[in-house]
């Protein structure tokens, strides 16, 4: 199915500007990027697509000095660059917009793009000559920010802006955007595509990393795809075809899971009224609404940093609501803390993985038993801890949720994000919970184990449990959710059962606007 | 009450004050540049003493004043050196790395001292810094006795109070060190050696602190001693706490502080009949603890401060 | 350019030697100093060893001032596996020696199997007590533990100073700054004739036992180590983070109160202002060089005193002062903790 493919890259039209020649970088036991060779033209767009895991922000971090490769070299305008230095590489006039940007919110927009750009040690900033010429880019590529602003007050949409602005104002002549969409509204990447359209017909090129095809066929003028650290092939964008890409990405036949038709049954969550105050005032919910019944999910949609935390720590018992009633299960919840919420029969999938839903120093067991750690068998009289109930119970679930680990005793930050998520899953949804919250369970996994993330929750559906289901992966909640609720400040609306496909309407409602 | 009130207006209290709050104006500003780099220096108790105890070494064995201050100044520099390298570059605990740095540095300070100075019993003076009386300004009424006859050193920790200011707010490299205590990651997009970066905040804030020592041994006494230091560089974390990591801010605290200690001092003289001179002397310290805690609700600490920031690391 | 790489898989072998390692770099390192002093390296140690552990006598020095700092390491390193930074082990030292003071000099009287146990209980008590009041304000107001607990150490020092000055000064003391003595119920019993050394170091060994229990075998000790290392991830399994850092805190005070009454009760006998050389610090030494590990910190804590009193032994008969001993103690300090590092570490340079 390939052969009509090139499996080298040798399609450099005339002025070629950047040039990736046999890049490989080992982590460990994994090659993340295996012999990628790659060029870029003046003036295109080249996408780089690839599963989570396929090695693309690998690649691009070796590009802008981030990571040394192992072998291989990057020339830009014929010029090798230096290994390992983000400063050659803005000098050779590189520019990065990171996925998680990279910015400090105490420090205003100025403050942030101006960094660097002087000699460090010079006696005095020229502040007032970078917010001239920071006025003027702005105008001239209509990316509108006010230079004095603290980057903390801004949004995510405006961030990404002053991220471009820091390249620009370095002189970039690649953009290289990793994962750009991921964070913005179906509208704001409409904008955002705009503005590369601009920045491309004047003179610059662009790389654009990214798993979601259907934005990729339409900004990119080449494609190169990325499976398991190799580059599978570079594809014109308007020769491509959606599905075969798709299926060259993952390496198989992708099969959406089938979900079923099910009768929801009686209300296993409740939140009349709620709000939660102590976060920032767009996280902070306001008298929100929501039921979830057995056997049904219930996805919320929404950009980043819209409520989503303060909705999944108050159900998760992290957090308690300032007003509003709680019921679990038709029955009221009038404690707010883990243990209890627990207790209760909700199974949690927390969105940070590492930082919440493990503790990578302790032993698999430990953190297999850390939900039930005062419950009969894993305690014996008042305090004392029974190891080898704990490692008997984590023996079998190891096996019967297949978490690929040496055993119940191997430290748990060695395990792979897969295999971690497992770890979650099986600690959450052993007991049988009758009320499922999963934030982002499918975030940073490869496709495999997104499937088993995926037949989980249904299986658990049809067991009875209500999901509430929040992801920033609209895919997802398409494919998944019985219903769909848009969160947006603090504030969750449900869509109208008509429109609830409709990825306009969507859009429209995480960006505020009213439905139509 | 009265009597408390007689004290601050007294010319004695204001010029003790300014004595006083020198060596913590040096250490605060030290520990002021390092925390807004992210690193926590607890090394600064040590640091101090070593630094009191290498300027006093150097003019002890002919060197002058001033020499003897840059000398200390390097020396702290070194302990400073030592302890980004351990904290920045190894990414060790920064709480352990700098009780281990004090702990060293004053050992080091004790068995040096020994070594050049086995036999004595009561330890040998020199010559400090005397006192300099600003031409014209010192015959303003009581603020030129007060602000303009003070040792040289003196002025020295109030001009550093502008400087680090300058420095912080109005140079490259301050908006360099303020980012990388909030964002290495930021610092590192725009090319800039973030290790490199906390390294020099680092370094240069030991030397203030070895400075702040030295002013001990210098310039308000003229010996050393074991144990001189006597909690000092712990004050001065707390200082830079109370301060909101600002230099301006940083000088009012501890210009409060020092009053206060002065105001002990004085008030043990009225009062030490009655209430016994301990409870003056841990008065300071009670009341940095009470500051603590009032302020405790408008701490914002340097969003990285205690991370390491590791290059290459897997995102 | 130097990179650091986690290591996948660290052995178990690179993980025992790493420390034994440090304390030989330590060694060589700290022979300049004996260079300097003009005194033959090797002979130096040789003399060092030899007043440590060359007798009957000398190992019972070591190991009674082993005593104070298996306390003390305890402390640092119950409350360092939580994350808690206790810097006021001296601090707690001296209120356990106020407590047993107060209680064992003749505030009652019982036979020495009650009284004992009643003197240490009294000591952890009042260890832990001190220590409430900086974990209460971490807790609730999140005031820095760091600079609350080291500046109780001054004003505890005061207090103490104030105390046997005046109210609690001992008449018979000829004048000097000291408490009335221990009586005679409450003395801790020496183990070997003719030595120094008492009930307090078998206290020691138990107190590091139970501990070890503690955090191995027991839930307390699981949340303990959950919250230390993961404190966002142990509260959302359920681990209540403000419980378990004051229970933490209050064992770690409690271990540097008893070191209090193992001094007061078991060596000197009564409470002055030089009871401490710094023992509080010293802990945290102590602890770092057994990697936090309970059972570790006995030999650790020997090895220290060791040096000590070795370092005593040889600045009696050599020109290097016995501050080395302080030295040796930070230096192997900060190489235990680079140790640590280059274990779980691989550095790369490029």
């Amino acid at each position: 199915m390939n052969q009509n493919l090139p499996t080298e890259d040798n399609s450099a039209t005339l002025e070629e500007i950047l040039k990736l020649d046999g890049i490989t970088k080992r982590f460990g036991n994994l090659t993340a990027n295996d012999g990628i060779s790659l060029s870029l033209a003046v003036g295109e767009i080249l996408a780089v697509l690839g599963e989570n895991g396929a090695g693309k922000t690998t690649l691009m971090n070796i590009i802008f000095g981030h990571y040394v490769a192992d072998e291989g070299s990057v020339e830009v305008r014929g010029q090798s660059l230096p290994p390992g230095s983000s400063e050659a590489a803005i000098k050779a006039g590189i520019g990065m917009v990171h996925q998680h940007f990279t910015l400090a919110e105490n420090l205003t927009v100025l403050e942030n793009i101006i960094l660097g750009r002087e000699p460090l040690f010079s006696i005095r900033q020229k502040l007032s000559a970078g917010r001239r010429k920071l006025r003027a880019l702005s105008e001239q590529f209509g990316l509108d920010v006010q230079p004095d602003t603290l980057v903390g007050d801004l949004t995510v949409g405006q961030r990404q802006r002053v991220e471009i602005l820091k390249a620009l104002y370095a002189d970039a002549q690649i953009l290289i955007l990793d994962e750009p969409t991921a964070v913005l509204t179906p509208q704001e990447t409409e904008n955002l595509f705009a503005t590369l359209r601009s920045l491309v017909k004047k003179g610059m090129s662009a790389i654009i990393i990214s798993h979601k095809l259907n934005e990729i066929l339409r900004i990119s003028d080449r494609i190169a795809l990325l499976r398991r650290g190799k580059l599978i092939g570079v594809v014109d964008a308007k020769d491509a075809d959606r599905d075969q890409l798709a299926e060259m990405m993952v390496g198989r036949k992708v099969t959406r899971p089938k979900t079923q038709s099910l009768k929801a049954g009686a209300a296993v969550l409740k939140l009349e009224n709620v709000s939660t105050s102590g976060a920032s005032s767009s996280e902070d919910l306001k008298n929100v609404n929501l039921s979830i019944h057995a056997h049904e999910i219930c996805g919320v949609a929404g950009v980043a940093g819209n409520g989503q935390n303060s909705l999944a720590d108050l159900i998760c018992g992290i957090r308690a609501p300032s007003s509003g009633s709680i019921e679990l299960m038709g029955k009221k919840l009038t404690r707010f803390d883990c243990r209890t919420v627990v207790k209760a029969g909700v199974g949690r999938i927390p969105e940070d993985r590492h930082a919440k839903g493990i503790i990578g120093e302790m032993a698999v067991w430990e953190n297999l038993v850390s939900e039930d750690l005062r419950q009969p068998p894993f305690i014996r009289g008042a305090f004392l801890l029974d190891k080898s109930a704990g490692c008997d119970h984590a023996a079998s679930t190891i096996e019967r949720y297949d978490i690929r680990c040496p055993g119940p005793q191997a430290e748990t930050r060695l395990l792979s994000g897969g295999n971690l998520q497992k770890l979650i899953l099986a600690r959450g949804l052993s007991r049988q919970p009758r009320l499922i919250i999963a934030s982002q369970p499918s975030r940073g996994l490869d496709e495999g184990a997104i499937a088993y993330v995926h037949g989980q929750l249904l299986e658990a559906r049809k067991h009875g449990a209500g999901i509430l289901l929040i992801s920033e992966d609209l895919d997802e909640l398409l494919s998944l959710a019985d219903r769909i609720a848009v969160i947006f400040r603090g504030q969750l609306r449900e869509i109208p059962a008509e429109a609830s496909h409709d990825i306009r309407q969507i859009g429209l409602m995480m960006s505020g606007q009213e439905a139509v | 009450m009265a009597d408390i009130f007689e004290i601050l207006t007294t010319l004695g209290f204001w010029a003790a004050t300014l004595r006083i709050v020198s060596p913590l104006i040096f250490g605060t500003l030290g520990e002021l540049l390092c925390e807004r780099a992210g690193v926590l220096n607890l090394g600064i108790e040590g640091i101090m003493t070593i630094g009191a105890m290498a300027g006093w070494m150097w003019v002890f064995q002919g060197g002058d004043l001033w020499t003897a201050v840059l000398f200390a100044a390097f020396v702290g520099g070194i302990f400073g050196l030592l302890h980004a390298s351990f904290t920045v570059y190894l990414g060790v605990s920064q709480h352990v790395t700098g009780i281990g740095i004090t702990l060293l540095a004053v050992a080091l300070s004790s068995y040096i001292f020994r070594m050049m100075l086995p036999e004595v019993t009561t330890p040998p003076k020199i010559v400090p810094f005397q006192i300099y009386e600003v031409p014209l300004l010192h015959e303003i009424p009581f603020v030129g006795p007060v602000l303009f006859s003070q040792t040289p050193l003196t002025y020295l920790a109030l001009l550093l109070v502008p400087v680090v200011w300058y420095l912080l707010y109005r140079t490259p490299m301050g908006l360099a060190i303020r980012m990388a205590g909030e964002n290495p990651v930021a610092v590192e997009a725009q090319g800039i050696d973030v290790l490199m970066v906390r390294t020099a905040a680092v370094v240069a804030g030991s030397a203030m602190m070895a400075i702040g020592g030295a002013f001990l041994t210098l310039s308000a006494f003229d010996a050393f001693y074991f144990g001189m230091i006597n909690g000092r560089g712990w004050i001065c974390i707390a200082l830079v706490i109370f301060a909101s990591w600002r230099p301006g801010k940083a000088l009012i605290a501890a210009l409060l502080f020092a009053g206060l200690d002065a105001l002990q001092v004085r008030a043990q003289q009225v009062g030490g009949a009655v209430i016994p001179y301990q409870f003056f002397l841990a008065l300071p310290y009670l009341l940095t603890i009470a500051a603590m805690v009032v302020m405790s609700r408008r701490t914002a600490y340097p969003k990285a401060l205690l991370k390491p920031f590791r290059r290459g690391d897997r995102i | 350019m130097i990179r650091l790489e986690p290591r996948e898989r660290v052995p178990i072998w690179l993980a025992g030697i790493a420390p034994i390692v440090a304390i030989i770099v330590t060694l060589v390192l700290c022979s300049a100093l004996i260079l300097w002093a003009g005194e033959p390296v090797f002979q130096s140690y040789l003399l060092l060893v030899e007043g440590a552990l060359g007798s009957k006598f000398a190992i019972s020095e070591t190991l009674s001032r082993a005593t104070p700092l298996i306390f003390t390491g305890l402390a640092a390193a119950v409350a360092f596996r939580a994350k808690f930074w206790n810097i006021g082990a001296e601090g707690q030292f001296y209120f356990g020696a106020l407590a047993v003071t107060w209680i064992g000099t003749g505030l009652f009287s019982l036979p020495p199997v009650l009284m004992i146990p009643i003197l240490f209980l009294a000591g952890a008590v009042a260890g832990g007590a001190l220590l409430y009041v900086p974990v209460v304000l971490k807790t609730r107001l999140n005031v820095d533990e760091v600079v609350t607990t080291l500046l109780l150490n001054f004003v505890v020092i005061l207090l103490v100073s104030y105390l046997i000055e005046g109210p609690w000064k001992d008449p018979m003391s000829l004048g000097w700054p000291q408490a009335a003595p221990i009586i005679e119920q409450g003395e801790l019993p020496k183990l070997l004739e003719r030595t120094r050394l008492h009930l307090g170091f078998v206290v020691a060994i138990v107190a590091a036992i139970a501990v070890w229990f503690l955090m191995k075998l027991t839930v307390w000790g699981y949340e303990i180590r959950a919250v230390g290392f993961n404190a966002e991830g142990a509260s959302f399994a359920g681990i209540s983070i403000n419980s378990t850092v004051i229970r933490t805190a209050l064992i770690s005070g409690g271990l540097a109160g008893m070191a209090g009454v193992s001094e007061v009760a078991g060596l000197k006998g009564y409470l002055t202002l030089d009871l401490s050389p710094g023992f509080g610090y010293a802990g945290i030494a102590v602890a770092m060089l057994a990697q936090l590990h309970p059972l570790g910190v006995i030999a650790s804590a020997i090895f220290l005193s060791a040096i000590f009193i070795g370092a005593d032994s040889m600045s009696r008969s050599s020109d290097v002062s016995s501050y080395i001993a302080d030295v040796v103690t930070a230096v192997s300090l900060l190489l235990v903790l680079l140790s640590v590092m280059l274990v779980r570490f691989r550095v790369r340079w490029s």
